[in-house]
């Protein structure tokens, strides 16, 4: 009972030091070669040097930026209407859909031989044959940008959404259209401030991403020269083993582009924050605008779901296609050979996938719930900065130094170790799916049941947890899916040696075979969307005889 | 276990025939089959073809039923994955046991491994196989890019680069590079080559070499850094002249010789390439390749190769990668490797040093309608000295690294 007590009450700094110091060390670890081999004068040598900054720099800033506006826009222009629970519906799902296969959905359906195209041709465009545009893999990065809008849109509006509720923003819009207000102006005065603090950390896990990402630029993004981040993981890979010092030194580099872009958009907040204000006092009630961005978000919401949506349908399609030649909008034939003979691999690599994945959330569930419950017992707030440590420092800059500690450590590359790394990256967005719900829990039934008697260990498990067993379940599914598309993490720590469906599909993805490609990340996204599945029906049938418990928070 | 049994004698019987003055060796073989047995071979080989992967699952269960040895394929996006994973467990002073037991390789990566001591070695001389293999008539199975192999990795397949395209809209294809230059600038759009440093890539470049250079001989020699700029100069020039007329306008390239394909099967180009005579005959039969899909090559030959697999020194499992080594020499999976429903990868064996059951596994394969017979193919180019593979994969970089 004691020892419980004393690890319960340890839990927030066991996961502070759990996330920070491998991080720490993988970083210190990368340091050493960059500082032994030049690596930081070759890095300067390299011609291309400054096109793959801005690269980097500039995707990543665009895509945030936008996925960002388009997130406030359709919060503030379409909150409590039906279109946006038709966006919302849409959405959600999407968060569970893999970084690489969204990716490689989209670069089926917008390719010069895509779908799109295909479904055009030859009737209304005359094209015989694909046309030499350059859509994919352009030089500015663009279908890269449009690929991490579309990826990051649902997870930033997800995070609203969870926001929302404390926010007491549905009285605020009454208020504000009491006064006359608009909907879109109403909401820019009175939420928006508050909203944006909510979503600031997610924004910038959202903006480290797509500074580092490697597996959707390795699929959609440019090679002439390629992000940054891409071109560390070719000099890690490269046969004459002389660019590991310049991949270790581009790595740090990587490490303060995203903290001067960090400080840059901290610092551009600093300049806006005032504007709100000063809108508030000119009293502008902006009715015109709502007629005109309603149906701009609701356009641009729809259109960047419809695109992961196709993108998957297409490659659905394509896992049971025969001979599907230009430009046909339909495969001449259909069949079941790839899904057959994949079949042994999909089912060895999606059954180490699920272990990974099991494994890592599970540890990362009882670390957060251990680390909340304490943090309530103690009466202590729980920061949020930490947790998005391992969102924001970018893998690419500690991962490879973390693979040599722990092969210094006698640690082979396995699925413990690589189940242990994935728990890292697991623990922030479980904590994000589940914080909101934990702490707006109505503490009022906890001081009832202590009344009544009941010990804290009591009332955890017979009535916080049963009646947060629906945020508890969903940050269970967040975790898996975030599991299942971990890539770096896999290919760098797993010594190449853990194989599950991202990897695969990624491996396969240089390779251009659509039909197996298309089976992979189709399986890569059942896996998830199952698990999302099951945390939605679960609560319903387990409390099918009890409606109120499935009132994921307590309404004001 | 009957069968396992008759293998096992079958090999020693094969091997004592073979090299008879060196009977000694079968006893090695034994103790080399005993330690084997109940070992897992994780074997780092690149996994983008779904055809190869299965191929490899074959050889996975030939070597379970044969010799009890397991084999894992761990599937990379390139052959560096696994020699950047050797080095760092060397970095990291693990010096036995390490992760990867066996690696598809040549070329640049074998020269680094090789010159850095990451080899286990030399073993493929004393595999019970090794006297089948054709070394006198395919030079290349023992030369990888001029470095001699000196027994520190063993082929098993061999390759020749092949053009292909779709005969039911281009009858008559170039068939001279000046030919193959013309119709590019004709037909805008129509060609590119994967972006060097990828393998096909590099290849392109160096058949381009070969039909440029005054001296083609030069290519067996180590580049020359002082006069590489001048002696490279025809090949830029030929460059120069096609990129405007390129696929996406040069701005683009594909990754590698999968995705040429799939711009192939796509439509998106009418002229493509492979290191492998009979792809496009299995990808007809595979149903991704329309089959009007035909195969030519340069008049004056194209450059050829072999694919090796090598041990790392460190491998944990050193005695069942050299038996799956031996086991990729087997007429058997030769001649499947052959069969272009399979892989339609040309054999490394002599067909004439072979027992007539074993030739008669060749003789009797289809070649498929897209593969030119052994005499069509013309004459096999040597691959140049290493040197040059990386000089034009740099200066390449340098000249079209970034999209204008």
């Amino acid at each position: 009972m004691k020892i419980g007590k004393t690890l319960l009450s340890s839990a927030p700094k066991a996961l502070a030091l759990g996330l920070a110091l491998p991080i720490m060390a993988g970083l210190l670890g990368t340091l050493a070669p960059a500082l032994r081999g030049h690596g930081f004068a070759a890095l300067a040598a390299w011609d291309r040097l400054w096109c793959a900054v801005k690269l980097s720099i500039g995707t990543g800033l665009v895509s945030t930026l936008a996925a960002l506006i388009i997130t406030l826009l359709i919060v503030a222009a379409l909150a409590n209407t039906r279109s946006f629970a038709l966006i919302r519906r849409t959405l959600s799902p999407l968060l569970a859909l893999p970084h690489a296969a969204a990716a490689l959905g989209l670069a089926f359906l917008i390719s010069p031989s895509g779908w799109l195209s295909r479904a055009l041709s030859p009737w209304a465009t005359g094209w015989e044959n694909p046309p030499n545009l350059l859509i994919l893999n352009d030089p500015m990065g663009l279908s890269l940008t449009l690929g991490l809008i579309a990826k990051e849109l649902p997870f930033l509006l997800l995070m609203a959404l969870a926001a929302l509720p404390q926010l007491d923003s549905h009285r605020s819009a009454q208020v504000a259209a009491s006064l006359g207000y608009g909907r879109i102006m109403g909401f820019t005065i009175t939420t928006l401030p508050a909203l944006y603090r909510a979503l600031r950390l997610p924004t910038f896990a959202v903006l480290a991403y797509a500074m580092t990402n490697v597996d959707m630029a390795m699929i959609l993004g440019p090679n002439l020269p390629p992000p940054l981040a891409v071109q560390i993981t070719k000099w890690m890979a490269d046969p004459s083993l002389t660019h590991i010092p310049t991949a270790a030194a581009a790595a740090l580099l990587q490490l303060a582009l995203v903290a001067a872009t960090l400080a840059l958009w901290l610092i551009t907040e600093r300049l806006l924050s005032p504007l709100i204000p000063a809108l508030a006092q000119r009293g502008l009630r902006g009715r015109a605008l709502d007629a005109v961005l309603s149906p701009i978000a609701q356009t641009l919401g729809l259109t960047l779901a419809a695109s992961l949506i196709f993108g998957m349908a297409g490659l659905a399609l394509w896992s049971v296609a025969g001979l599907w030649q230009f430009p046909h909008s339909l495969p001449a034939t259909l069949n079941l050979t790839t899904w057959t003979k994949a079949l042994p691999d999909l089912a060895r690599t999606s059954a180490t996938t699920l272990t990974l994945a099991l494994i890592a959330t599970t540890a990362a569930l009882t670390f957060t719930l251990a680390s909340l419950e304490s943090h309530h017992r103690q009466g202590t707030k729980p920061g949020a900065a930490l947790i998005f440590l391992p969102l924001i420092i970018p893998q690419i800059a500690f991962l490879p130094g973390l693979q040599i500690l722990a092969l210094y450590a006698g640690a082979k590359g396995g699925l413990t170790i690589t189940a242990a790394t994935h728990t890292l990256f697991v623990i922030p967005y479980v904590w994000l799916s589940l914080a909101p719900a934990f702490t707006a829990w109505d503490t009022r039934t906890a001081t009832t049941a202590a009344t009544l008697g009941a010990s804290p260990t009591r009332i955890f498990w017979h009535i916080r947890a049963p009646m947060l067993l629906a945020p508890i379940l969903t940050a269970f599914a967040v975790g898996m899916a975030v599991s299942i598309g971990q890539y770096l993490p896999t290919l760098i720590i797993g010594g190449g040696r853990v194989e599950t469906l991202t990897t695969e599909a990624i491996a396969l993805s240089s390779g251009g075979n659509r039909r197996l490609i298309g089976a992979y990340a189709l399986m890569q996204t059942l896996l998830p969307a199952l698990g999302f599945a099951l945390a939605l029906t679960l609560p319903r049938l387990i409390y099918a005889n009890r409606r109120a418990m499935l009132a994921e928070r307590p309404h004001s | 276990m009957n069968r396992r049994a008759f293998g096992k004698t079958a090999l020693s019987a094969l091997a004592v025939m073979a090299v008879t003055p060196r009977i000694a060796f079968a006893a090695d073989w034994d103790a080399i089959l005993a330690e084997a047995k109940g070992q897992t071979v994780y074997w780092h080989a690149w996994g983008g073809d779904p055809k190869i992967n299965d191929f490899i699952a074959h050889i996975g269960a030939q070597a379970l039923e044969r010799h009890g040895v397991t084999l894992e394929h761990v599937k990379l996006a390139s052959t560096a994955d696994a020699v950047a994973r050797v080095v760092a467990e060397r970095d990291a002073g693990q010096t036995t046991g390490g992760a990867v037991d066996m690696i598809w390789i040549n070329g640049e990566n074998f020269a680094a491994m090789k010159s850095q001591g990451l080899l286990f070695g030399p073993f493929a001389g004393s595999l019970p196989n090794w006297p089948l293999v054709d070394t006198t008539g395919k030079s290349a199975t023992v030369t990888d890019f001029t470095l001699p192999t000196e027994g520190y990795e063993s082929p098993w397949a061999m390759a020749q680069f092949v053009f292909e395209y779709d005969s039911a809209k281009l009858p008559t294809p170039p068939k001279t590079l000046a030919a193959l230059a013309e119709w590019v600038k004709a037909n805008p759009g129509r060609f590119t080559y994967p972006q060097p440093p990828d393998y096909l890539g590099t290849t392109f470049l160096k058949q381009v070499l070969y039909g440029t250079l005054s001296d083609p001989t030069l290519m067996q020699s180590p580049l020359d850094a002082a006069t590489a700029d001048a002696t490279l100069a025809p090949l830029w020039a030929f460059l120069d002249d096609i990129h405007p007329a390129l696929w996406r306008e040069a701005k683009a390239f594909p990754e590698n010789e999968p995705a040429l394909g799939q711009l192939l099967a796509d439509g998106e180009i009418g002229i493509s390439f492979a290191f492998n005579p009979g792809r496009a005959s299995a990808e007809i039969a595979a149903g991704n390749l329309p089959d009007t899909i035909r195969t030519f090559t340069l008049d004056g030959g194209t450059i050829g190769n072999a694919s090796f697999v090598a041990i790392p020194f460190n491998a944990a499992h050193q005695a069942g990668a050299q038996v799956i080594a031996n086991l990729m020499l087997d007429p058997a999976i030769q001649a499947r490797a052959q069969d272009p429903a399979v892989l339609g990868f040309q054999t490394v064996l002599n067909l004439t040093a072979l027992t007539t059951e074993d030739r008669a596994r060749f003789d009797t394969l289809k070649l498929g309608a897209a593969t030119l017979s052994p005499a069509d193919l013309g004459p096999v180019l040597l691959e140049p000295h290493a040197t040059w593979m990386v000089k034009i994969a740099e200066d390449w970089a340098k000249r079209y690294g970034i999209a204008k």
